[in-house]
């Protein structure tokens, strides 16, 4: 087949055979690898400007560099990894649970509010230069005398859309779980309820110690599936937080635009520091840590074919990461004097500690499954995989030794903790994971397409890994040496490593390019095309029998 | 061990977590390598699950143990109401400016209190060597007590920047020199 051919009719695939639920996720997807292209640019432009402060588009000016960094996070967090990982569980739930998806239309909704959303916040900060950055710290958000108001408003407004898209991806999600329908049939709303928290795991090794019967040997739940219940509980907690912090921004900027002019500090900042954070690390614990130990249970399952390595511990870490990850935010205040001594110690400290111990429970049982399960063929998944609990091998210690009143003192806002930590977990942790996800998921998305080419994947992966894990490394040791994060340098301070940096955030720009590629060549222009018009067969699950009655009764 | 100042801490922590992404890495590389083999692969170490937990928790309390024993600026810090500081400096902070005394003139090994208030926005309040590493930082709010009580051992003239981000003009917050420490045998960063 002609490059043009190719091009235009991909390898095999065939976009109207697609059911509903296939399309829906494949937008989602396709949206997230634009945004995810966007925040990679974004992110390279950075680190370049770091290089080489005046090179377009920024020529210098802080206002420019710090619009891109307000909304690099935006993009790259909510516009792609929230729609990738929304679509993958959107198609999963229904997968896994042998149900179909409570409604193909609310899924619609979802990657619509979220694209809206990230290009409305994108487009403040493009236009009108409003740049509080995501951390929005009281009163900055508000400050209309450095910011534009209709900016603001514009921003508050994408980040309102992007978190009401959410709580429609997370009703869609729990009103599937929870449907008495196939499987669940007999099953009572408290049994489901008991396995989606962990419980059921908890109460068996509890059960095991007093030698008492199993409370359950076939929870009513799959492990994969109570990994995303546990996880959207916390992406649930998150959207309302920062739908409030939101809103809050919102009524002050209006109040500016009819004239008044309110108090900024009748909000306490401290108060309401602790409150966003407590929010925003739901992302972290809720959006990440949870929802990838989920996935990689789920992926060592499918890679080997074999039963989870005990799969009653797992289900026990996650009810434990509940308690965790709704009492860790305070490792983000150990640099404030205001905040309490002992809120510091206990939960900045303390509890922070037990990431380790949850997720460092995850990478066990998942490489124990694949070490019962060998020899393994060396598959892109299963590559992926490794390379994705390699991530988090690195970026969870380094959180860690963050999470330290004294080592705090000399890391807290350095390029160490977005370098070393963040980067390193989201782009070589989670992306890996996700592409892992993403490699899995293909054949039954797409009915079996012929992918374009393997070197094209294999030079994707290793341009990835390298340039992550680079990038995240160079930053850190920046940050060692006092590099801060939320800086503009224009000096040509730490310039060695801000090269060898921007050397890798080009290598995975590349790398996303490659990648892009070949998805194009593989589902074809055309195919890309139908992918965004109506689905024929509006199917609302996948690889079972479709229960049509069971479908049009909940339509109904 | 104990660190005197944040360089040893930083140079420690620098090998101490090159060595454990080595570590890592090797092990992630070798389990790859290891799961493709037709030969059953023995593991070189058996890790019994229980010596596995203990070790994680092991090494997450005891890193907060090892630093509060070894950094004094932990301890200080924690009771440092119940401190007399040797000298207070007031440091006022608005409109992305900083109002400070011109030189803050400290002898090594003084109790220092750097006491920071903002009337406006977030804030914060770092102290830099000339080579751009930080020795200690704070974050200043407004409407809350933003208190620093710090113990100078080494010498020099020292920076002071706002480490967190208040809006784009707070890149321009920067005092070249503002902090001179006297008082050593031989001079430090």
């Amino acid at each position: 087949m002609s490059f043009k051919m190719n091009l235009m009719e991909g390898t095999n695939f065939n976009a109207s055979s697609l059911t509903a639920l296939q399309k829906v996720t494949l937008r989602a997807v396709v949206m997230s690898f634009l945004f995810y292209g966007l925040a990679a640019i974004e992110g390279t432009l950075m680190r370049v400007a770091l290089v080489n402060p005046s090179i377009p588009p920024i020529h210098g000016a802080p206002e420019h560099f710090f619009s891109i960094m307000t909304v690099h996070p935006i993009i790259g967090i909510f516009g792609s990894t929230y729609q990738l990982v929304f679509a993958a569980f959107m198609f999963l739930i229904p997968f896994l649970t042998k149900k179909p998806l409570y409604s193909v239309g609310l899924a619609n909704f979802v990657w619509i509010m979220i694209t809206i959303g990230s290009a409305l916040a994108w487009i403040a900060a493009f236009i009108w230069s409003y740049a509080p950055l995501y951390t929005l710290y009281w009163p900055l958000p508000a400050d209309t005398a450095q910011f534009n108001v209709i900016g603001g408003i514009v921003f508050i407004i994408g980040v309102a859309l992007i978190m009401i898209g959410t709580l429609g991806f997370i009703y869609n999600i729990y009103a599937t779980i929870f449907a008495k329908v196939g499987v669940h049939a007999n099953k009572t709303t408290k049994e489901l309820l008991i396995s989606g928290f962990g419980i059921d795991g908890m109460l068996n090794l509890v059960h095991k110690l007093t030698g008492k019967p199993p409370y359950s040997k076939e929870p009513a739940l799959s492990l994969p599936v109570v990994a995303i219940f546990r996880g959207t509980v916390d992406t649930f907690l998150d959207a309302l937080v920062i739908l409030g912090a939101g809103i809050l921004v919102l009524v002050y900027l209006l109040a500016d635009v009819s004239g008044a002019s309110w108090d900024v500090h009748a909000v306490d900042a401290l108060l309401y520091k602790n409150f966003f954070w407590w929010g925003l690390d739901l992302v972290a614990d809720g959006l990440v840590l949870i929802y990838v130990a989920g996935s990689w249970y789920l992926l060592a399952t499918l890679i080997t074919g074999q039963k989870l390595f005990m799969e009653n511990v797992a289900r026990a870490a996650l009810l434990l990461e509940l308690f965790v990850s709704w009492m860790v935010w305070s490792h983000h205040l150990l640099a404030d004097q205001g905040q309490p001594e002992m809120m510091k110690l206990i939960s900045g400290e303390m509890v922070t500690m037990f990431e380790l111990l949850t997720q460092g429970l995850a990478l066990f049982i998942t490489l124990m499954t694949l070490w019962k399960a060998r020899p393994l063929k060396m598959t892109m998944e299963l590559k992926y995989l490794l390379a994705g609990l390699l991530g988090f091998g690195l970026a969870v210690p380094a959180a860690i030794i963050q999470a330290d009143m004294g080592m705090n003192r000399i890391l807290h806002n350095t390029q160490w903790i977005i370098g070393a930590h963040v980067h390193v977990a989201l782009l070589t942790g989670l992306y890996m994971t996700l592409y892992s996800v993403v490699y899995v998921l293909w054949p039954l998305l797409t009915n079996n397409t012929k992918l374009f080419s393997m070197k094209f994947a294999n030079a994707h992966f290793y341009l990835h890994l390298i340039g992550s894990v680079g990038m995240g490394a160079f930053m850190g040791m920046a940050g060692l040496e006092g590099m801060l994060r939320r800086h503009f340098y224009m000096d040509g301070e730490y310039q060695t490593f801000m090269i060898l940096a921007a050397i890798a955030a080009i290598m995975m720009v590349v790398a996303w390019v490659i990648f892009m590629a070949n998805i194009i060549m593989s589902v074809g222009l055309k195919g890309l095309v139908g992918i965004f018009l109506p689905a024929s067969d509006d199917t609302a699950t996948f690889g079972i029998d479709p229960q049509p009655s069971v479908v049009v009764s909940q339509k109904k | 061990m104990t660190f005197e100042t944040s360089v040893e801490l930083l140079k420690f922590h620098n090998v101490a977590y090159t060595v454990y992404a080595m570590l890592i890495i090797s092990v992630i590389a070798w389990f790859a390598y290891n799961l493709t083999r037709e030969k059953k692969a023995e593991p070189i170490v058996r890790i019994p699950f229980y010596l596995y937990i203990g070790f994680l928790v092991a090494m997450g309390v005891g890193h907060h143990i090892f630093t509060y024993n070894t950094i004094p600026w932990v301890s200080e810090d924690i009771m440092r109401h119940n401190i007399t500081p040797d000298k207070t400096f007031q440091i006022k902070m608005a409109n992305h400016k900083f109002d400070m005394p011109e030189k803050m003139e400290i002898k090594k090994g003084e109790k220092v209190l750097f006491d920071a208030h903002s009337s406006d926005l977030v804030y914060g309040f770092g102290l830099f060597r000339q080579d751009g590493s930080m020795i200690s930082q704070m974050q200043v709010n407004p409407g809350s007590r933003n208190d620093l009580l710090w113990t100078f051992n080494e010498c020099g003239e020292f920076d002071v920047r706002s480490t967190e981000y208040a809006g784009p003009a707070g890149n321009a917050m920067f005092v070249k020199k503002v902090v001179i420490v006297t008082g050593c045998d031989k001079k430090g960063a």
